[in-house]
């Protein structure tokens, strides 16, 4: 007698996931939060989107605890844990969207057709929006810019160099010091400068700016640099050294060309670090308000623009404080763009 | 070295010298030496930096430290006197080292809780596309000009504070710390701190995300092998092992919202009295002291504002040093 065992391969289950029944109760419980939120903003004096917010930022833990009651304590606070860090995400998120909503709304008020190209030579600031322009900010802060990575590229590439390939007896302390060096307080860099390129060469400039500028600079190029270089197989570094080629030749023409893009991403990344940087200006390049590019006066700059106008406490210039912080906001991102594509492209390699 | 000697190679007929074996050593190329000197003495300049703004700062402020002495740092009167004697001035950032210590100390307490939930989400809870785009946010955030903070902290967030303010003291006013005789509220310490803690968000979070993605996997899988729930992993494995890289990511964000400038200035009253009533309309940094007073300032009084600054550099250093040890040391241990 022969039976015949029809056997099915087993089902692959997933036991970690959630199941849809979980997920279903944990939309319900989201969706009982919010309107529960809403509830509680009616009856007391909460007011708003935020007042929602709170409601069920509180309510959720608790609604998720309960849907999860019956499969016990553990569970219970796993789930609990889940939805608070939940909530606390979203808390943070939420004025970070604020404050891109906010700069994007007002900013976009003070816009006209030419404020990129005029400047405000002829326009006092409490002038009416159509007339005047931010071009003498742009052009001064991204000539100070440009001076200060001329300046602090060098410098941050050759600690990285030393720290990666020359591996000196020092390469622990120079890191070091490098990271003491990114806290440096923006207006100490400024009131350093004050103290020395400004009182020596007598009066705000340009110059003293592009100084202040590239000290904060320094140490987001020489830790970006430095992840960098590390990235450089050690193969390619002693196929060059078999050659015969000496290490200062290795890392001018094998080490370096090999990551240039991420040596450019470094570069790109400490702009954005410094782009925005205001209390420094103050201190050394002032403000101008006609476009200018030299650089042995005080020049004009994005921050102070914005800076500046906010002071005078006008309708108008506030509005234009506005707009400049959206002026800056969209280089801040330009150049964040900028580096993810330079940074791709070394993870391609 | 090796002895020369020669071998027979009968098969060939022909006698095969091996050279002498030569001497390997590690000297640099003449064209080495010179790259090693060069790039040595460069990777010097952010010592080179650091030590010159210490010592101009105190150049420029020691007549300040002379005058005053240690009444400098404690005294919270700022009143310049008759312009024209410097000896009638009366010059102390008291109030403002507590008014960034208060302010800083608001930030770290408000923002650990939220960058550590941030954290945890980014390493353990979402898809790895989501974990991408999440982290690109971040970085750019940590981007964000301090003076975008400062003009919606003072734009958008100011009214809400100042209504959250009002409730918070009348409700819990018997507590020193929440009670406003002045009914002024606003640009309050409370504000600034809000603000400060904002922007240090993504400091603690990044720091706090490398070193969770850190954790030993082995642990965590074991945890869940062993039928515990994901917070049980987190709370046993993840959470004990970044402790101390935590700290050090929250000592870097105190030490930049110490040094903060714009942001506060934009958001906090001056006014030159210890306050640690947090909901009242009166505060100041050291920092912003600087940018105030650094327009219509006298000669002297610039001297007293580089002493200050003095004061700010070393306390940052000070905070960034630890920070910096405790985070690599936290890098070491894996």
């Amino acid at each position: 007698m022969s039976v015949v065992v029809e056997t099915m391969p087993p089902v692959p289950t997933r036991p970690w996931r959630n199941s849809k029944t979980t997920g279903m109760r944990n939309l319900a419980a989201i969706v009982l939060a919010v309107i529960c939120g809403g509830a509680i903003n009616q009856v007391t004096g909460l007011s708003g989107f935020l007042g929602l917010f709170l409601g069920a930022a509180f309510l959720f833990p608790v609604f998720v605890a309960v849907a999860n009651a019956k499969r016990g304590a553990n569970v219970v606070t796993d789930r609990i844990a889940s939805a608070v860090i939940a909530v606390g995400f979203i808390a943070v998120t939420i004025p970070w969207l604020s404050i891109f909503i906010t700069v994007f709304q007002k900013g976009s008020e003070a816009f006209h057709s030419s404020y990129l190209t005029d400047d405000m030579r002829i326009t006092p600031s409490g002038d009416d929006l159509q007339y005047g322009g931010i071009a003498h900010a742009i052009i001064g802060t991204l000539l100070m810019v440009l001076v200060a990575t001329v300046i602090s590229v060098p410098f941050g590439i050759i600690a990285a160099v030393y720290i990666v390939e020359v591996k000196g007896r020092f390469a622990g302390l120079i890191r070091f010091l490098v990271q003491a060096m990114s806290g440096v307080p923006s207006i100490v860099a400024g009131l350093f400068v004050y103290s020395t390129v400004v009182i020596l060469f007598g009066g705000f400039s340009a110059w003293a700016g592009a100084v202040a500028l590239s000290i904060l600079m320094l140490p987001t190029v020489a830790r970006t640099s430095e992840e960098v270089l590390k990235l450089v197989s050690v193969d390619l570094r002693t196929s060059s050294a078999a050659l015969g080629a000496t290490q200062a030749r290795t890392v001018f023409t094998v080490v370096i060309p090999t990551v240039a893009s991420g040596l450019i991403t470094a570069a790109v990344l400490g702009v954005a670090r410094v782009v925005g940087e205001t209390a420094p200006l103050i201190l050394t390049s002032s403000y101008f308000v006609a476009t200018s590019t030299n650089l042995n006066d005080p020049i004009a700059s994005l921050p102070i623009y914005i800076f500046s106008n906010l002071g005078l406490g006008d309708q108008n210039a506030t509005a234009r404080a506005w707009g400049g912080a959206l002026v800056l906001l969209g280089l801040v991102f330009f150049f964040f763009l900028l580096t993810r594509i330079f940074s791709s492209r070394i993870k391609r390699k | 070295m090796g002895l020369p000697f020669t071998v027979s190679c009968e098969h060939y007929g022909v006698q095969t010298t091996v050279p002498e074996k030569r001497s390997i050593d590690n000297n640099l190329t003449r064209v080495d030496k010179v790259f090693h000197n060069l790039v040595t003495l460069g990777a010097f300049f952010s010592m080179v930096v650091l030590a010159a703004i210490g010592g101009f700062l105190l150049y420029r402020g020691f007549e300040i430290f002379k005058d005053f002495g240690f009444s400098f740092i404690t005294s919270s009167k700022w009143d310049i006197g008759n312009p024209e004697d410097t000896s009638t001035a009366i010059l102390g950032i008291g109030a403002m080292l507590f008014g960034s210590v208060i302010t800083a100390i608001i930030a770290v307490v408000i923002s650990v809780p939220f960058a550590v939930a941030t954290a945890l989400l980014i390493e353990f809870y979402v898809p790895g596309w989501i974990k991408t785009i999440l982290v690109s946010i971040l970085d750019l955030v940590a981007a964000l000009p301090s003076v975008v903070f400062g003009i919606w902290g003072y734009a958008v967030l100011l009214p809400l504070v100042e209504d959250w303010s009002v409730t918070i003291e009348h409700y819990l006013g018997w507590i020193p710390i929440f009670n406003v005789p002045s009914e002024i509220f606003g640009r309050s310490p409370l504000l600034a701190g809000l603000l400060l803690g904002l922007m240090i968000v993504p400091i603690i979070t990044s720091v706090a995300r490398e070193v969770y993605s850190q954790a030993p996997r082995e642990l965590i899988d074991a945890a869940s092998a062993l039928g515990g729930t994901r917070w049980g992993a987190l709370r046993a494995v993840v959470l004990p092992f970044g402790r101390s890289g935590l700290v050090g990511g929250t000592m870097l964000g105190l030490g930049r919202a110490l040094g903060e400038t714009v942001a506060v200035y934009l958001t906090l009253n001056l006014v030159f009295e210890i306050n640690f009533k947090i909901l009242a309309s009166a505060g100041g940094n050291v920092a912003s002291l600087i940018a105030t007073k650094f327009g219509e300032a006298t000669a002297y009084e610039l001297k007293a504002l580089m002493a200050a600054g003095l004061v700010l550099f070393l306390v940052t250093l000070l905070v960034n040093f630890g920070a910096t040890m405790i985070v690599n040391k936290s890098r070491k241990i894996v």
